[in-house]
């Protein structure tokens, strides 16, 4: 007995020493490690994240941004503005109105929106919109809203392909995605090279969910926690992310998971409760802040770049927020069970609605009410901080500080449990992505279980990385991964779409024949 | 009177004794009954994206457990009485989906047994039985 306890103290102390001089050498260890990385990705990759991010010659716009804002307005013409004409039936089929009683205990509608939105709601909600208001002023929220009402189209078409060319397997598992219609949906329209564009898609899903999916989540969380409680050496929130990421995708423990899923939706209803309260608090000045956000999208209301600056702003934090085009919804909501796969594409155009329409503007409505913006008081203007390149704001501070420094204004108590609500966000988003990846993973190089775990150990490590370091270009480099998903998977969509307006056509006569009939 | 004994089923000693009680009146009625398993399920639960994708393999294998499992141990029993016996395993909310299986089979009676959850459990949770007696569409009978 003695001679164990004697041993268990040892390995304590050795733990403890290790502990102590990982804590001494791992911060100046990573920062020289940092700095190697950094370099290494600027030489190799700083020449494709400038492709990707090019501006369209003689604006300041990228036509990245631009490629998925026309491609949700071509998909809304050609679809017949699905997203105003389908809207309340989308929320009958969510409600269930449309559900067979006898698919009971199968993945429901409610349930796949559920488990997407989870993966999109998150720091683009709360920190990104305070980049688009900051930069752009209150008129770029207006036009993140248009954005966000053209996404929903996008998100339609996707979704449909998505549940209509997944794999279902003799197990009674699915597996669906954009690699999945690629391949087969292009066979089916007689175009060839579907497997290239599977095989691109899935490398650039994989980098895109170690990127802007994990690292620049953990990235975010560390800096928001260490807003609050004070600074700490970042490898520390790393190392705790990864760990409960790992118990939950290596070690199986679902409950984490499962509890996350719940607390998130809960976090964002939260979210929006707490700013319709603030603007209840401040209902004399609504009306003021919407003519703000009017008046300043079309004239940008003093802001530098005016009607333009506000209008890129906000396109590109819509495009950037509720991913419409990028290809990762399509993953998720491809196990739902429906006879009918354009009833996932009605559900699924909820999600950018959601995301941008409803919890951006209220983020932005917040931060114009709040007054953290500078406003000139002889001219009634926005002070411009030119040399950084924003709207000057309270202290100077700009992403999630300044949606936190905007609700403490009416809330002093909020910035602690924004802290909590951004690092669920971000850890639900990990989640999603680590799912993603994985299955771009297992297309690439087959299914098995210890491929799964050397996927699944990467990612892990990536969150530490993610978290202890500030890999600038590292992280250039991953959005550009996911941007680089929306160029092929908007491609397949154009290819792919009149696939989906026929199955449209054929669903709503169906609908009004009363051959679809309700079922509550 | 002949009538249709919709019996909720679990194979719990309360489910045992109310299936042997609607036995009982059934074979004296010459009556029949559904013997009913509802295992209980939310469509607007939150799940993971793995859960997603193996929801649909997962709900075989559950109902497959049902039906050895619960379903399996009283078959022999009900082989023995001469009472027709039709079984229904479904999903949904419990006291729900009873009484919708009540009103599609047209049953006349619903027997169910009931927990014996404490009065603070059943306050917290809500019990089937007495959710069942609030809604139930036909003359129900609880036994202890």
């Amino acid at each position: 007995m003695r001679i164990v306890r004697k041993d268990n103290s040892m390995i304590f102390r050795l733990c403890a020493a290790l502990a102590a001089y990982f804590a001494a050498a791992l911060p100046a260890a990573a920062q020289g490690l940092d700095q190697a990385i950094n370099q290494a990705f600027a030489d190799y990759t700083g020449w494709y994240v400038s492709l990707i991010f090019a501006p369209i010659p003689g604006t300041n716009f990228s036509w990245i941004a631009m490629w998925l804002v026309v491609a949700a307005l071509i998909f809304t013409f050609y679809f017949g503005f699905i997203q105003f004409k389908g809207f309340v039936h989308s929320i009958k089929l969510v409600k269930g109105d449309y559900s067979d009683p006898n698919d009971a205990g199968e993945v429901s509608h409610f349930q796949a929106l559920a488990t997407a939105l989870s993966g999109t709601v998150g720091l683009g909600n709360i920190a990104g919109v305070a980049v688009a208001v900051g930069i752009g002023g209150p008129g770029a929220t207006f036009w993140m809203v248009i954005a966000g009402l053209f996404g929903m189209a996008t998100k339609f078409t996707e979704c449909t392909l998505g549940v209509k060319y997944r794999n279902e397997y003799p197990d009674g598992t699915v597996s669906g995605g954009p690699m999945y219609y690629m391949v087969k949906g292009f066979a089916e329209r007689g175009l060839k090279g579907g497997g290239i564009f599977a095989v691109l898609f899935c490398i650039f899903t994989i980098l895109g969910a170690l990127g802007g999916g994990n690292m620049f989540q953990a990235n975010q969380a560390h800096a928001q926690l260490a807003g609050v409680i004070g600074d700490y050496p970042g490898w520390i929130t790393g190392v705790f992310l990864a760990g409960i990421t790992f118990a939950v995708i290596v070690g199986g423990l679902k409950s984490i998971a499962r509890v996350t899923e719940k607390v998130v939706p809960f976090m964002g209803i939260f979210y929006v409760v707490v700013s319709l309260l603030i603007l209840i608090m401040n209902y004399d000045m609504i009306g003021w802040a919407f003519g703000q956000i009017f008046v300043g999208a079309f004239t940008g209301l003093g802001v530098v770049g005016g009607f333009t600056g506000a209008l890129i702003q906000g396109f590109r934090r819509a495009a950037f927020s509720n991913e419409a085009g990028i290809g990762s919804a399509a993953i998720a909501h491809s196990a739902v069970r429906t006879k009918e796969p354009v009833t996932e594409g009605y559900v699924a155009l909820l999600e950018p609605f959601i995301d941008t329409v409803v919890i951006c503007t209220m983020t932005a409505l917040v931060i114009v009410i709040s007054g953290v913006l500078n406003v000139d008081p002889e001219t009634g203007l926005y002070i411009w901080n030119a040399e950084a390149g924003r709207i000057s704001t309270e202290g100077e501070v700009v992403g999630v500080a300044l949606t936190s420094a905007a609700y403490a204004r009416a809330l002093p108590w909020f910035p602690v449990l924004l802290a909590v609500a951004v690092v669920l966000f971000a850890f639900s988003t990990m989640i999603s992505w680590s799912y993603y990846g994985l299955k771009a993973w297992t297309y690439l190089f087959g299914e098995g279980k210890a491929k799964e775990t050397v996927f699944k150990v990467i990612f892990c490590v990536f969150i530490v990385i993610g978290a202890a370091a500030n890999l600038g270009p590292v992280i250039d480099f991953s959005d550009a991964m996911l941007f680089s998903m929306a160029i092929v998977n908007i491609i397949a969509l154009y290819l792919l779409m009149p696939i989906v307006k026929r199955e449209l056509g054929s669903y709503v006569s169906r609908l009004k024949s009363g051959e679809i009939k309700k079922f509550n | 009177m002949s009538g249709k004994f919709v019996v909720g089923y679990d194979d719990s000693s309360p489910a045992r004794r109310a299936l042997d009680f609607a036995l009982d009146k059934a074979a004296r009625q010459g009556g029949s009954i559904v013997l009913a398993h509802v295992m209980e399920w939310s469509p607007y639960t939150f799940l993971t994206p793995e859960e997603l994708e193996e929801r649909h393999a997962r709900r075989k294998q559950e109902i497959a457990r049902a039906e050895t499992a619960i379903m399996g141990p009283v078959k022999d029993k009900l082989a023995k009485v001469d009472v027709p016996v039709e079984t229904i395993i479904t999903y949904g909310h419990i006291a729900e989906k009873l009484c919708e299986i009540a009103k599609q089979t047209g049953a006349t009676q619903m027997v169910i047994g009931r927990d014996g959850n404490s009065a603070l459990v059943s306050r917290v949770f809500g019990s089937t039985a007495g959710t069942l007696v609030q809604i139930a569409p036909v003359p129900c009978t609880i036994v202890p």
